[in-house]
This record gives structure tokens, C-alpha cells and sequence, in this order.
């Protein structure tokens, strides 16, 4: 079995190559309680900044998507201190002040782009700190959308900004108060409501399964989108 | 449609839409498309002067690559004339420019640093919008463009201070500027002196305690350009507007015998006498301009 060489906080250990981070460190006797989370990259728990040998780079990675390499020195972030702001949705109002006042630090970006550079989503963090603060709600929404919060944009600020929070409130106020509402859907909830399909759901729940399955592989099934 | 890339900074985006509105109009007016950077960032703000603080540089230097990325990428054809409107933008993205074009070391720093980006050539140059209709369109070729003079209508222009100085920053003379002048008499407006045209207006004071040296600064300025018999003033940055427009009412507080006077951005008196008055955006100035201007005659019934 080829092995390569990686040092968890200093300490050398040979794992056999192609495992992830995470696995690489649980192959060495390393159990998470805290920094795993659904080992699929969707979760931001398993932040994970490491320096690779004759490299002067700091690199930033999930440990559950990112396979060990000869020579890395690794550290788990497994927490990220973050000033977040308080509020309720319900009771501001979104406009081009609301991310700033909410979030005044992040009129002490730079531009240095380190946040981008950390984002192991590949996202412009950036870009959506700036447009945040110049009001631009939708985009910072749009350019924040695949965030998974796992804080190494934040680690790495020299501004101190905590950007996912201020991204969570832009996607939060543009869901509430500015993308278009999806009329058909508010009406159906009306029906719902009103009892429309009471005695339809009333008539399944009474049927024997036998009869549910064939009600059901005869259901019509909207054409797929062909992209 | 001759194109520019154009950076509005954020205030343009904010409370100086009506700044923008104009401008985009005015200039599409006389054949100029402001082509805005699909990617930019704050300049700043206010320049650092801090001789050794690089970081500072890096904001105003990363807007100027997307200039260079912009004629790479085909959007523009060898154009590296930035345009700017709001003075402060102008300032720090030119000053930064300046920095960095005669400090090849500290270039080359910035460039390492910001290890995404192409390198910065030093190709750009950083013009304000009336420079450009100065020394590109021509205050003549602007008068011919004019459907609407502003006929008989006193206009004060107020600098302020970072469209002149530092000196080798400044658009015009620091001490005696024109082109504020020559371009209201290329609307056909009259231009009026005032002694306080590039005293400072007491800037970011009026976010902090200090609110009340701003107003003072509104009423000297003010009262000035109403001696001289000023209908109106232009100014052509965000900030300066703020405080000689929004603070009126304070100044106001402080001394009853004050007057109000509609404080405009240059574009937006341009627009109406470039017969582009539904982009004049004349609704968003605390001091509404429109009476005035509907009493002299530039601006239609439909209101």
C-alpha cells in the first residue's frame, strides 16, 4: 500500500494515499467529535487550513473532500468565532443601508480578496462584500448562494468581517421582501387551506395499498427539462 | 456610441442615484456609452497618505485591472480611459494610479500580492467626466449638442476639494479653475463667481458630532452664492451635495435668516438642456430644484 507522510498539528503520520483529510486522520487514531459533520461537503463543518512542504501558500479546504497529499501540515478549524448580528426578519426593512448598518465592519474591506481565496466553494466572497456594501442585497444574495458557512473566509479577514452572516441576512431579506413571489404557489396554499382537496386526501387515506400503487404508477408525470 | 469604461463608486449606487441617472443620460446624449466594470469594488474613500501603507492601493489598483481585463476580453477597443463622476472616486483611484506608476517597487508588490488578477500595467488613466467633455467632446461641440440653454439661469459651481487638489491630481487649476464655468456657459447658463467654490464643506463631519461645522460651511457657501445672485449650484461630488443640500436644514435651525437654495450634480442640469430632463432625476435632491426650474422655463408642464 503506497502511504504519504502528513502532520496533524505537527505530529508526522503515514497514511495510505488517496484517503481524504478526515479519513487520513481518523486512519491515525483521530476520532471527530467536533468538526464532522455529513462527510459530503454540504455541512461546512470540517474547515481545514494546511501549508504543503517548500510551498510559502496557506491553503484552505473541507477536510471531507480534500485527499491527502505527501507532505501536508494540517489543522482543524472546528469552530468559528463570528460576531452575528440580531434581528427579526419580520420587523426590518430591506434596503440600501440595511447589510451595512447591520454589518458597519465590512466597510473596512480592502479588496485584499483573501476571503475569495479561502472559499473552498470557489465563490466570489469578495465580489459580494462589496456589492453588500454598496446595498446591492439581490446580488450579494445571488453571489453568496452556495455558501455552506463554514467560516474560513472569516478566519482569514484582516477586516474582521464575518461574511457568511452578513450573506445569510442579504439571502434572507432578498427571499423575504425581494424576489418575486410565485403566484400560483400562494394560490394553491389558499386552496389547501380552504379545504379544497380535504375529501380527495380523505379518499386516498381510506384506499387499500394495492390500490395506491397502481393510482400511483398511473399518475401523469410532467415532462423532464431537457438540460 | 463612442464607449468608456465607467466606475460609479458606491454612492452612486446608493444616495447619488440621481448622479448616475443623469450622467448615463447626458453622456448617452452626446454619443458617450459609460460602459460600467462588470466587476468592481470600493475605491476607498479617501486616499491614504501613509507612504508605506500598500494595502491601502490594492482597492483603487484591482478596479484599474478590470480596465485592462475589459479591452483584453474585447468589451472595449483600446480604451483605457476610466471615467469617474463622483470627485472622491476620482481622487483615490487617480492619486492611487499615480502612486503606483512612479514606484515600481511598490507596483510590483501589489502585483504579487494580488496573485488572481492579471498584473497591473500601469495603462489606465483615470479622467473625471468633465474632463472628458472638456478635452474630448469639446465645450463647443457640447453647446452645438444643447436643445434646451439654460438661458439667464445663474448657476454657482461649487469644487470643493478633491476635484483640484492635490495639484497633480486636480482637473484644473487648484486656485482659479474654469472648466466648472466654461461647461455651464457651454449649457448656456451664467456661471457665477463665489469665493467659497473649493473650500472644503466640512466632509465627514457631518456623520459624527461635528454636524455643525458642515452646516456653518453650508451657510457661508451658500449665502456667498446668493450674494453673487446664484440660482442654483452644481457640484459634482456625492459628498459635497450631501452636505450642501441635506444639511440645509440644519443650517437652517441654526440660522433663521438662511435661505434654501437647490444644491444639483453638473449632469443633472446637463441632462435638461440636453432635452433629457425625465433623467434629470430632479425628484431625489433634498432641496427641490424643480420650482425654480419649471419657473424659468426648462422643464416641461408634465411634472
Amino acid at each position: 500500500m503506497k502511504t504519504v507522510r502528513i502532520y496533524v498539528m505537527g505530529k508526522e503520520y503515514r497514511v495510505p494515499e488517496g484517503l481524504t483529510i478526515m479519513k487520513a486522520m481518523e486512519y491515525a487514531g483521530y476520532r471527530f467529535i467536533r468538526g464532522a459533520g455529513c462527510r459530503a461537503g454540504f455541512c461546512g463543518a470540517c474547515s481545514t487550513v494546511y501549508r504543503k512542504e517548500g510551498d510559502y501558500k496557506l491553503y484552505t479546504a473541507l477536510a471531507c473532500q480534500t485527499p491527502v497529499e505527501d507532505g501536508m501540515f494540517l489543522v482543524q478549524l472546528p469552530f468559528a468565532p463570528a460576531n452575528k448580528a440580531i434581528y427579526d426578519i419580520n420587523k426590518i426593512k430591506a434596503d440600501d443601508k440595511t447589510l451595512v448598518n447591520f454589518y458597519p465592519e465590512i466597510a473596512r474591506c480592502v479588496s485584499c480578496n483573501t476571503c475569495t481565496k479561502a472559499c473552498p466553494q470557489e465563490l466570489d466572497v469578495m465580489d459580494y462584500i462589496q456589492s453588500a456594501l454598496r446595498g446591492d442585497i439581490q446580488k450579494t444574495a445571488e453571489l453568496s448562494f452556495d455558501c455552506i458557512q463554514c467560516g474560513l473566509c472569516a478566519i482569514r479577514c484582516p477586516a474582521e468581517i464575518v461574511h457568511y452572516h452578513v450573506a445569510q441576512l442579504a439571502r434572507r431579506l432578498y427571499g423575504k421582501y425581494m424576489m418575486p413571489k410565485a403566484m400560483h404557489l400562494q394560490k394553491r396554499v389558499e386552496e389547501i387551506e380552504k379545504g379544497k382537496f380535504d375529501k380527495e386526501i380523505e379518499k386516498l387515506k381510506k384506499m387499500k395499498i394495492e390500490e395506491l400503487k397502481k393510482l400511483y404508477n398511473s399518475r401523469d408525470i410532467e415532462p423532464e427539462e431537457s438540460d | 456610441m463612442q464607449k468608456f469604461p465607467y466606475y460609479p463608486g458606491c454612492t452612486l449606487k446608493q444616495t447619488a442615484k440621481n448622479f448616475e441617472k443623469s450622467a448615463i443620460a447626458s453622456a448617452r446624449a452626446i454619443g458617450i456609452e459609460l460602459v460600467e466594470l462588470p466587476r468592481w469594488n470600493c475605491c476607498g474613500a479617501v486616499s491614504s497618505l501613509t507612504s508605506d501603507e500598500i494595502m491601502r492601493h490594492v482597492a483603487p489598483i484591482r478596479n484599474l485591472v478590470r480596465v485592462q481585463q475589459m479591452n483584453d476580453e474585447g468589451m472595449l477597443e483600446n480604451e483605457y480611459r476610466l471615467i469617474t463622476l463622483c470627485s472622491m472616486c476620482f481622487n483615490v483611484l487617480k492619486r492611487s494610479n499615480m502612486v503606483v506608476t512612479g514606484d515600481a517597487e511598490m507596483l510590483h508588490t501589489i502585483n504579487q500580492f494580488m496573485d488572481t488578477e492579471p498584473d497591473y500595467e500601469g495603462t489606465v488613466e483615470v479622467m473625471h467626466f468633465l474632463e472628458i467633455l472638456r478635452d474630448v467632446v469639446g465645450f463647443d461641440k457640447l453647446r452645438a449638442r444643447v436643445k434646451k440653454p439654460l438661458k439667464d439661469l445663474k448657476i454657482s459651481p461649487y469644487y470643493g476639494c478633491t476635484l483640484l487638489r492635490p495639484k497633480e491630481v486636480g482637473i484644473d487649476d487648484a486656485e482659479a479653475p474654469t472648466i466648472m464655468e466654461n461647461f455651464i456657459e457651454a449649457l448656456g447658463g451664467e456661471a457665477v463667481d463665489n469665493p467659497y467654490r473649493s473650500l472644503c464643506c466640512g466632509s465627514y463631519h457631518t456623520v459624527g458630532e461635528n454636524k455643525k461645522i458642515v452646516a456653518e460651511r453650508t451657510y457661508k457657501i451658500i449665502n456667498a452664492a446668493r450674494r453673487n445672485g446664484a440660482d442654483v449650484i452644481i457640484t459634482s461630488c456625492p459628498l459635497c451635495a450631501f452636505n450642501l443640500d441635506n444639511r440645509q436644514k440644519l443650517t437652517k435651525e441654526m440660522h433663521p435668516d438662511f435661505e434654501y437654495m437647490p444644491v444639483l450634480y453638473f449632469t443633472q442640469l446637463m441632462a435638461i438642456a440636453l432635452g433629457k430632463e425625465e433623467d434629470a432625476g430632479l425628484e431625489d435632491n433634498f432641496v427641490d430644484p424643480r420650482p425654480i426650474l419649471r419657473e424659468r422655463g426648462f422643464l416641461g408642464v408634465k411634472q
